[in-house]
């Protein structure tokens, strides 16, 4: 069981110019996290810093998770579940195949006739991704992300690419996960569908 | 071997058996090289006995190169990657699933078509068995030290060109003993040469998993 993500003191360097620097926050199990900020202002950056993808150029990232605390990187990854604005999708699989590979790769039990039916694309399931539009590939992301069932989601621009059912379905999933006690960090520019706790890059 | 492990080297496989895929583009190239040559070079056999060992090799490592740039830069650009590198599999062991995946769909199946190939070269029947071994025992370390290649350049959008300059060089030590081996063999000397590229290519195979991860958390972090 997760019980908090914490930043202390980050910062973020990129190139040569320094994204944020001094960062803390710290969301706690059922929560989301909402990063907002201008373009380039390193909302991105800060989601990979937290996958463990970049190391921060100062302070550090703890997840607490039941009895104990994790600090590297690399031991960070397999509590996140990871929805990026790069779909992540093989033309040359079908809808079932890409779903099933990433199932196995992350040891997942998940039913995933079920998570296909939730997110609207169990008609699909048999079809070449080539075939499959934006919204739908955004969809088979979300199928993923609940199918991986890791703690901690990040989430970029998790509505990117949505129609309303779309963006009705994604609240639906983090409100879901967050029910169950996990942690949601999303970067985005779109109102969210409930009440949550907003974190502005770039403000001060 | 774990479910993970083998869902990647699964997956890599059925993309390079798919369209588009690296596995008949490697056989075709190899194939069709080997046609070519003998045309070029004209029918005199024993002269072509002579050069098969070293110009098959070469065109093995060549096929074997033609898809080594889309081994990480596919998974890169797509964005499998980050999601890949989230399994809980370590990066080490993502490297050896795709370096397995790699040498499954280009070195087996060039070695397994290179005695019909030999055959264009009027290759004797010791020097076909020679070359069969010598490329069973040396494209896996095209597929390895390839593979290093490849997640270095993993970023670069141009990475493919790049490539070649930078591993083939690497290379030079395979194709010095596996063709050496061939012609030891033609030849009826000892054959120090198969030692030589067994010993070269276990320690590429055993290094290239390690080396190809430090690359790719380099990119990753990138």
């Amino acid at each position: 069981m997760i019980v908090s993500l914490t930043a202390e003191k980050l910062a973020c360097v990129r190139g040569d110019r320094q994204l944020f620097s001094g960062l803390d926050f710290e969301v706690k199990s059922g929560e989301v996290l909402v990063v907002e900020g201008a373009n380039g202002v390193g909302k991105t950056s800060l989601l990979r810093l937290i996958a463990g993808f970049l190391p921060p150029a100062k302070g550090a990232v703890r997840i607490a998770i039941d009895e104990q605390v994790i600090s590297d990187g690399e031991e960070r990854g397999p509590l996140v579940g990871w929805l990026g604005h790069q779909d992540g999708i093989k033309p040359q699989l079908s809808v079932a195949e890409q779903l099933e590979f990433f199932a196995h790769l992350y040891g997942a039990r998940t039913e995933l006739e079920g998570v296909l039916t939730r997110v609207g694309l169990l008609r699909q399931r048999m079809l070449s991704c080539r075939y499959l539009s934006a919204g739908q590939k955004k969809r088979l992301g979300l199928a993923r992300l609940v199918v991986s069932a890791r703690p901690l989601w990040l989430l970029d621009e998790p509505f990117a690419a949505l129609d309303t059912n779309g963006r009705a379905l994604a609240s639906e999933l983090m409100q879901a996960h967050c029910g169950r006690g996990g942690i949601v960090v999303a970067a985005s520019h779109d109102p969210f569908g409930f009440a949550a706790r907003k974190l502005r890059l770039g403000a001060a | 071997m774990s479910l993970a492990f083998r869902s990647l080297l699964m997956r890599d496989l059925r993309l390079a058996a798919r369209s588009g895929g690296s596995a008949f583009l490697a056989l075709a190239f190899f194939a069709l090289m080997a046609t070519l040559v003998p045309l070029g070079v004209g029918a005199d056999l024993r002269l072509l006995a002579r050069v098969a060992a070293g110009v098959l090799w070469v065109g093995a490592v060549l096929a074997a190169l033609l898809s080594l740039d889309r081994l990480y830069q596919g998974d890169f650009d797509d964005g499998s990657l980050d999601l890949i590198a989230l399994s809980p599999l370590s990066l080490e062991q993502v490297a050896l699933a795709k370096f397995l995946a790699h040498w499954l769909s280009t070195g087996l199946p060039l070695t397994l078509l290179s005695p019909l190939l030999a055959l264009f070269f009027g290759l004797a029947g010791r020097g076909t068995e020679m070359l069969a071994l010598s490329l069973l025992i040396g494209t896996p370390a095209v597929s390895a030290v390839g593979a290093i290649g490849a997640s270095l350049t993993l970023s670069l959008k141009r990475g493919g060109l790049i490539l070649p300059l930078l591993i083939l060089p690497l290379l030079t030590p395979v194709v010095i003993f596996g063709a050496g081996a061939v012609s030891a063999a033609l030849d009826g000397l000892a054959n120090g040469a198969l030692g030589l590229l067994a010993g070269f290519s276990a320690a590429a195979v055993l290094l290239s998993p390690f080396v190809t991860a430090a690359c790719v958390r380099l990119n990753l972090a990138g």
